[in-house]
């Protein structure tokens, strides 16, 4: 925090560059997410040997601007039954919580611009994670309260589902990040991406000291309760366009709907970089070598990050969807006894020094 | 449980790669229909005017009744289907007309691309099926 405070002592500057840094992290968050929406139904369809968009523009390139106009155009239905102020909070309460998380996730180092010190984060809080635990339980709300205002069947069962599963699913997440946290001895993802550049257990000089090395099994239950947190298949209960119609967003049309598919890529996002640098390292380079630590730091962040959003479209195309006591039995069951018996673990290991 | 997920993540990664794809990009790509589709009507011309006998069996044997025919006598005295017209919007398309035919004056082509916007316009007359 060093830095931010000299420069926040020219205050044009430290505004001028703070609102540099959210518009370029917005504007690319939003591409991520527009372009993620073409990756996804690419790759799904080449994997069910289809071939997904072809016709907007050179292999479907324009599709997801296609899709955007269109659902700007389309009437805006808000039903007669339903309440109407939760209805209309419910698609940003979703979507708000998603897009602030990425303010923790530092994205490269620090570069030095005019005498002063840019860190390449928007704001490094000392509580970082909890930040993000916190936020990732907001989002919660906005799928409750889309399924509770719709007054429908459908969307109320889907908000019913969403609760249930996010809760159970959160707890396996908090534990199995507090794992990590254990070993860094500190919340700022800052500090723990930092903390993971070193060489691994502090001899094999080539490959950085990442988490997932000394945490492969928090790392596989984070990306197990991530993918049920941002409710992507297989753990898509809320929506489960098979038997809920669509769930909690049954009831929306137009640009609020199309809050609630960005809602979903943008958490796809979070999940990932979150995981990429709790896990992965961060903007590290995957190899300590000169010419690779050579590459900015955003570059490894986003290749991390779209390796694991790729990793779920792919899951997405593999698995089908599970059956809801088999879910709340992975949860309870399976999930969260071993991110107890990881923490367990790794709080002896700490404790005795090993 | 692990080995069956790593193994459907294993064939569906390598439907992804290129050349598995098994679609038809249709309106610039079409397949070639089979010898035996049974598409639009054709009437078989000869050298002067159609095979058509107006036997009335392809009206007859018809199950949905789309068929039309009203014969009459020519100048050489040979009989012919003064009007012959097929509603498409009634014809199913089950070829009965074709197998039913004892002259084989009628078949069916591979053209499946029928759609149109007025109703007159499938009315398939005599003129229209024989080209």
């Amino acid at each position: 925090m060093t830095e931010m405070l000299s420069m926040s002592n020219n205050w044009p500057l430290f505004v001028g560059i703070m609102l540099l840094k959210l518009v370029v992290v917005f504007a690319v968050t939003m591409l991520i997410v527009a372009y993620a929406t073409w990756c996804e139904r690419k790759v799904i369809g080449h994997m069910q040997t289809r071939l997904g968009p072809m016709r907007t523009g050179w292999h479907g390139l324009l599709q997801p601007i296609a899709d955007g106009l269109k659902l700007f155009f389309k009437e805006d239905i808000i039903p007669a039954q339903a309440s109407k102020v939760p209805f209309l909070l419910a698609p940003m309460m979703i979507l708000v919580p998603a897009l602030i998380t990425i303010a923790v996730i530092p994205f490269g180092k620090d570069v030095t611009v005019g005498g002063f010190t840019v860190p390449l984060q928007i704001t490094d809080l000392n509580i970082g994670v909890l930040y993000i635990l916190a936020f990732a339980g907001l989002g919660v709300y906005g799928i409750v309260l889309a399924g509770w205002s719709s007054n429908s069947k459908y969307a109320l069962l889907g908000g019913v589902r969403a609760t249930a599963q996010m809760i159970s699913y959160e707890l396996a997440a908090g534990i199995t990040i507090i794992a990590v946290f254990m070993l860094s001895e500190t919340l700022s993802l800052r500090e723990i991406v930092a903390l993971q550049a070193g060489p691994l257990w502090g001899t094999i000089t080539f490959l950085p000291d990442w988490y997932v090395y000394k945490q492969p099994l928090a790392f596989g239950l984070f990306i197990i309760t991530g993918l049920a947190e941002i409710n992507r298949t297989p753990f898509d209960m809320p929506e489960a366009e098979s038997e809920l119609v669509s769930g909690f967003c049954t009831e929306y049309s137009s640009m609020k709907y199309a809050l609630f598919f960005m809602a979903e890529y943008a958490n796809m996002i979070v999940i990932s970089a979150i995981a990429a640098t709790l896990f992965l390292g961060g903007w590290g380079a995957p190899l300590n070598i000169g010419i690779l630590n050579m590459v900015p730091g955003v570059v490894w962040l986003l290749a991390k990050v779209f390796a694991i959003m790729f990793f779920f479209i792919w899951l997405r195309a593999t698995l089908p969807r599970v059956r809801y006591d088999q879910l709340m039995q992975l949860g309870w069951k399976v999930l969260i006894p071993l991110a107890l018996a990881n923490l367990a673990v790794t709080g002896l290991v700490v404790v005795l020094q090993l | 449980m692990f080995t069956a997920i790593a193994k459907g993540l294993g064939i569906t990664f390598k439907h992804m790669l290129p050349g598995h794809s098994t679609t038809v990009q249709y309106p610039t790509v079409k397949l070639k229909m089979s010898a035996r589709f049974r598409g639009l009507h054709r009437l078989v011309p000869t050298q002067d005017r159609e095979k058509c006998v107006a036997c009335y069996l392809c009206p007859t044997v018809c199950p949905a009744k789309c068929i039309t025919v009203e014969a009459a006598e020519n100048d050489k005295g040979e009989k012919y289907p003064r009007i012959y017209k097929i509603d498409l919007l009634r014809c199913i398309f089950c070829g009965y007309c074709v197998e039913a035919c004892p002259v084989e004056a009628l078949e069916m082509t591979d053209a499946y691309e029928l759609a149109n916007y007025r109703r007159e316009d499938f009315e398939f007359t005599k003129e229209r099926l024989l080209k």
